[in-house]
């Protein structure tokens, strides 16, 4: 069976190799900066599970400490330029889009493949990782396809995408270190202490304000944490259950579904989302790290409106 | 009440990202202050850091997309995306955007998540289409008209998935709101809470839809 762990050998192999490119990148002043970082996390995807948590909890913090002492630096890889790029993609034509539609493809088919036909049984992937195997079985075909048709330099592809790894650098650790901030403010009870605060601000007998405190804070809850997953059933415990659904007799149904998507207005507004957020901003090299999420204010705040509007009306049917 | 102290962490995280620190740093320094706050020792946060970023390394998988990408891009993909923008008709960033946002809104509700994305798509596809037909519609555009429009690109990926994927019935928030309802002695069905995703979309692709029209509109305004 093909499991996540494949995966996280095919990674490990990925960032080994822009380590070993980048150490030898006399064009980058940092080069050894980047190494060891790109080296670090390719050590992680191999050696994690064996590091134990303390281990892993030192690597984490060297990464930091480069990411953070800016120790990193940003590798000019020979490529081809804009003239060239210009004259290749006449040439060449839209079959171009042919190898980049490989990987969303072969993720579609396959999901719908492993989903409703017998190979859902046939054990052949580990079922809770399907999309995310198969987007690596895409990447594979989609190279193979590259590899064969362009011919490109055997380190090309490496070399690429050590070009687009460097422009996004420290902030492709970020959504991985937010979840681990997020396992450390739940171990040390934040969740309860901002529970106890919404719990407590809610005044008697209105419900409209219940539903009010309810979805501000799931969407401000989520923005602290970057995650709505970490807030629901926080708020759920304060807020949904006790005073909506027990006291106020709220269709449960509603106060979950549209609790969720108001924390999700939330994710839309704050970096601590880093994968949503601020990779984005990196990896289309935007001036403005935060350039995302103003992006994304005008639609949030209307939509969380609407959300508050939907749970008032539709929880009380 | 001493239980407030464990909040300053937070205190930190904003403060930190506001005066624009390393974002790794401010968060690091907010684990370990929260941790030893909340009466744990300095290893024990340290472990505690070190096996939630061992149990989230999925989160950074999708970069194996890069060398794809990266070698495409060698060949002119942004170029041949840009130029099939331009020899489409009627092309302009409010559509193309809007086309856009159905398409990963109709492709989430199916839980084909992964499908898009702003490694798989929205660089090498989506924000030069985007760019492309800005440029084309209103001539040329200084850059931070043209940040803009590729922040936008971003900001319809998210949208589109964030309120389209609550309307799989086997996405993990849906799982997650029927893990914690059981717990609380509430029975629901996946599916009765699904539906309930569904007047959020639709509020979400006419919020969205009119914002991305408005922003093409007001493009050509500001146009030197």
């Amino acid at each position: 069976m093909i499991t996540l762990t494949w995966l996280y050998v095919l990674a490990g192999a990925v960032f080994a190799a822009f380590a070993l490119t980048s150490a030898i990148d006399r064009t980058n002043a940092k080069r050894f900066g980047n190494a060891a970082f790109w080296g670090l996390l390719a050590i992680s995807f191999f050696f994690g599970d064996a590091l134990g948590d303390l281990g892993n909890g030192v690597l984490v913090l060297v990464m930091v400490g480069i990411a953070g002492f800016h120790l990193l630096g940003r590798g000019n890889p020979p490529t081809t330029d804009l003239a060239e790029r210009e004259i290749l993609s006449e040439r060449l034509g839209n079959r171009l889009f042919l190898p980049a539609l490989v990987i969303p493809v072969t993720a579609f088919a396959g999901t719908l493949l492993f989903n409703y036909t017998p190979l859902t049984d046939a054990g052949l992937i580990e079922p809770r990782w399907v999309t995310l195997i198969l987007l690596g079985i895409g990447v594979l075909i989609a190279l193979g396809v590259c590899m064969a048709w362009l011919k490109p330099p055997v380190l090309a592809p490496i070399e690429e995408g050590r070009r687009l790894m460097d422009s996004i650098g420290w902030a492709a650790l970020l959504p991985q270190m937010l979840a681990a901030l997020g396992a450390v403010f739940a171990l040390a009870g934040v969740g309860e202490v901002i529970g106890g605060i919404a719990g407590s601000v809610i005044p008697q007998g209105s419900v409209f304000l219940a539903v009010l405190v309810y979805a501000l804070g799931m969407a401000l809850f989520t923005m602290i944490m970057g995650n709505a997953f970490a807030a629901f059933p926080v708020m759920l415990a304060a807020i949904g259950v006790p005073i909506l659904i027990v006291a106020d007799g709220a269709n449960p149904a509603v106060i979950g579904a549209v609790g969720m998507l108001a924390g999700f207005c939330g994710t839309l507004m704050t970096p601590m989302a880093a994968n949503f957020n601020i990779v984005p901003a990196a990896l289309l090299e935007l001036k403005d790290q935060y350039g995302v999420i103003r992006a994304q204010v005008g639609t949030a705040i209307p939509l969380l409106a609407c959300n508050i509007a939907i749970l008032y009306f539709a929880s009380f049917l | 009440m001493s239980d407030y102290w464990v909040l300053l962490g937070i205190a930190l995280v904003v403060v930190g990202f506001a005066l624009k620190f390393n974002p790794l740093l401010v968060v690091a320094v907010a684990a370990i202050a929260t941790g030893l706050l909340g009466g744990l020792n300095p290893l024990a946060v340290v472990a505690a850091l070190g096996k939630a970023f061992n149990d989230n390394r999925y989160v950074s998988i999708v970069w194996i997309v890069l060398p794809v990408i990266g070698l495409l891009e060698r060949y002119g993909l942004q170029q041949r995306a840009r130029a099939a923008i331009e020899r489409m008709r009627g092309a302009t960033v409010g559509r193309l955007l809007i086309a856009y946002l159905a398409f990963r809104q109709i492709l989430a509700a199916l839980g084909l998540t992964s499908v898009a994305g702003h490694a798989q798509t929205v660089r090498p596809l989506v924000a030069p289409m985007a760019e492309a037909a800005a440029l084309k519609t209103h001539g040329p555009l200084d850059e931070s008209s043209i940040e803009r429009v590729k922040a936008m690109a971003a900001a319809t990926d998210n949208v589109g998935l964030f309120f389209g994927e609550d309307i799989f019935v086997a996405i993990a928030s849906i799982l997650l709101i029927q893990g914690v309802m059981s717990g609380y002695g509430i029975a629901l069905t996946p599916l009765q809470i699904s539906v309930w995703a569904i007047p959020t979309a639709v509020c979400a692709f006419v919020i969205h839809a009119a914002r991305l029209m408005l922003f093409d509109s007001r493009l050509g305004r500001a146009r030197r």
